[in-house]
């Protein structure tokens, strides 16, 4: 089977109804689609172990913060690779910020370990089930999640810099 | 509290052993081993906690996070150009690589269409970027291994390598040659000179680098059935580039999706078969020679033509047309204090990498900077698997393992 954005979608509709998948676009070529939270380690298992679709590779996940947003404000971002079909698809799972939680990949890919942990490091992000949730590039000292928009670009706990000597 | 001091506790080791869930042997003590942070076989600022026993190691803890310059941060408050300069220090082996497939992905946001003759451009300094990564990270599998004198003999063809980027760009390691849109400027006489010259010198020298090593007895007996992983935990891993190839797996970003006018060329995928040193080797090697394939035919074919695409709004002007040309002058100025806004949009674009599959993924909220742009980093990808693939060997296995993998800290911390 030729896997294209439409047949791909009514697969993923009709295994997980439309109550579960919505926002399809094409912003670049790949199929975007959003999911919740109950349902992505479900559809993230079935993209991996269909027969037809086998899009089984996992290619990048990141954090995204969307300040002000409410109830999307913190969001997942999943990319997949169909390394047979050479067809990618990304989904997305919103949250608000006063509870980031989601399951854990860890235990249907090896590589959502670390990439996990840098969402937790960099957003806040908790996966249930994780191993080891800490930090992974940051240090353990630090007491907040530096991605988060509300972070500028300087550090604002130091006090050592004063402003007016760096043209601020 | 969140911010207890972890280095404290490590003098307490059996409490360590119990934090991290590693293995207390009852009959004997395990030794613990801190390899790195800084140590010359780590190549580079990482961490490994080794609990050995006797010579064996039983269990590793790696630490990351040594060099982190939070790029993906900094990127969010920099206008579009401003970017490249991050993306040259991931993996600085092979800096062009990173810069133009950063360029593309703004060049797909923006809809920018590049001339045929800007892609060969590319096409030469990326294959060219490859065999310098390559070369570094074979050789120095050599000098882990106690053979010195091949990473002396090819580090000398590096600097040709570099040589040439200081032709096309004025930089030898940082190099920021593309622009969004195409490259600074053209390739001089002069360095399609040095190009042509270093076709016709380099295969002799690798043909005897590899002659030195690929059938050397100690160097097979070191290297084979060390650090092998299969091919399907390589892929639950996210293994992409030489290290997957390595397993049998034929993926290469190259072929699957094309770009930068790579279907125009002929080449080859090599495969190996183990996913072990051995194979990573073999199979950087062959892909040097393909590499030179690859520029072969693009030196040969190099179209006429603009070496730019023709998109003033974006593409920043050369420094000799700024000089004398007011539209260029206005366009340069309005670029670099970053006036110039990009579409809404999300993408996602991934070039071959020296070391596999090198993503861009980038939002655009229709201002000035990325509203997030995430790097994937194959060497943050490939670096967790490294506990596994050492586990059960010698400490002097690990040093080949970690050197064959090629993992690069300024790739794997961003």
């Amino acid at each position: 089977m030729e896997l294209t954005n439409e047949n791909v979608l009514g697969k993923i509709i009709s295994e997980f109804g439309e109550e579960n998948i919505w926002d399809a676009m094409n912003p670049d070529g790949i199929m975007t689609i959003t999911t919740n939270r109950e349902t992505i380690h479900k559809l993230v298992k079935y993209l991996r172990d269909d027969k037809e679709l086998q899009i089984s590779f996992l290619t990048t996940m990141c954090g995204i913060h969307y300040p002000g947003q409410g109830e999307k404000e913190m969001c997942m971002m999943y990319q997949k690779h169909s390394l047979r079909h050479n067809y990618r698809i990304r989904i997305k799972v919103y949250m608000p910020a006063s509870d980031p939680v989601l399951p854990t990949l860890t235990d249907l890919y090896a590589t959502a370990n670390w990439m996990e942990r840098e969402a937790f490091d960099f957003y806040g992000f908790k996966f249930i089930g994780h191993p080891n949730l800490t930090r992974i590039l940051n240090i353990e000292e630090m007491e907040y999640h530096p991605m988060l928009k509300q972070y500028p670009l300087e550090d604002q706990t130091r006090e050592d810099k004063i402003n007016t000597y760096f043209g601020r | 509290m969140a911010t207890e001091n972890k280095t404290a506790e490590l003098t307490d080791i059996e409490q360590f052993r119990k934090d991290h869930g590693l293995a207390i042997k009852e009959e004997r003590p395990l030794t613990t081993l801190n390899l790195g942070p800084t140590h010359p076989a780590t190549h580079g600022i990482f961490q490994n906690i080794l609990q050995m026993d006797g010579e064996v190691i039983v269990d590793a803890v790696p630490t990351i996070g040594y060099i982190h310059r939070a790029f993906e941060k900094i990127a969010e408050r920099r206008p579009f150009y401003q970017i490249t300069p991050l993306t040259d220090r991931m993996n600085y082996c092979s800096s062009p690589i990173n810069n133009m497939g950063y360029h593309m992905t703004v060049e797909k946001l923006l809809g920018i269409s590049v001339p045929k003759r800007a892609q060969y451009i590319r096409v030469i300094m990326m294959e060219l970027a490859r065999i310098s990564d390559h070369l570094i990270c074979n050789s120095i599998l050599g000098v882990d291994s106690g053979a010195f004198t091949g990473f002396l003999y090819v580090m000398q063809e590096r600097e040709h390598i570099y040589d040439i980027y200081e032709e096309v760009c004025g930089a030898r390691l940082t190099t920021n040659m593309g622009r969004i849109g195409g490259m600074e400027r053209d390739l001089s006489p002069k360095a399609l000179h040095m190009i042509d010259e270093f076709l016709k010198r380099f295969p002799k020298v690798w043909a005897e680098f590899e002659k030195m090593l690929t059938r050397n007895r100690i160097f097979i007996d070191r290297t084979t059935d060390v650090g092998a992983i299969s091919a399907e935990r390589a892929l639950s891993y996210g293994f992409t580039g030489p290290n997957l190839r390595a397993t049998g797996v034929d993926y290469d970003v190259r072929v699957m999706n094309p770009y930068s006018s790579y279907e125009d060329f002929e080449f080859e995928i090599p495969v190996g078969s183990k996913g072990d040193t051995y194979d990573r080797f073999l199979v950087r090697n062959e892909e040097v020679w393909q590499s030179l394939k690859i520029i072969e035919q693009a030196y040969k074919n190099l179209p006429e033509g603009s070496y730019h695409a023709d998109a003033p709004h974006y593409y920043l002007p050369p420094k000799q047309a700024v000089y004398t040309s007011m539209e260029a002058l206005i366009y340069h100025f309005k670029i670099v204090m970053g006036e110039v806004d990009a579409p809404v949009g999300e993408v996602y674009h991934s070039v071959e990498g020296g070391n596999g599959e090198l993503g861009f993924y980038l939002i655009s909220d229709g201002g000035r900077t990325p509203y997030r742009l995430h790097f994937r980093r194959p060497c943050f990808i490939y670096y967790q698997a490294y506990t596994e693939m050492i586990k059960g060997g010698q400490l002097a296995d690990a040093i080949l393992t970690l050197s064959s993998l090629n993992v690069i800290a300024g790739e794997l911390d961003a």
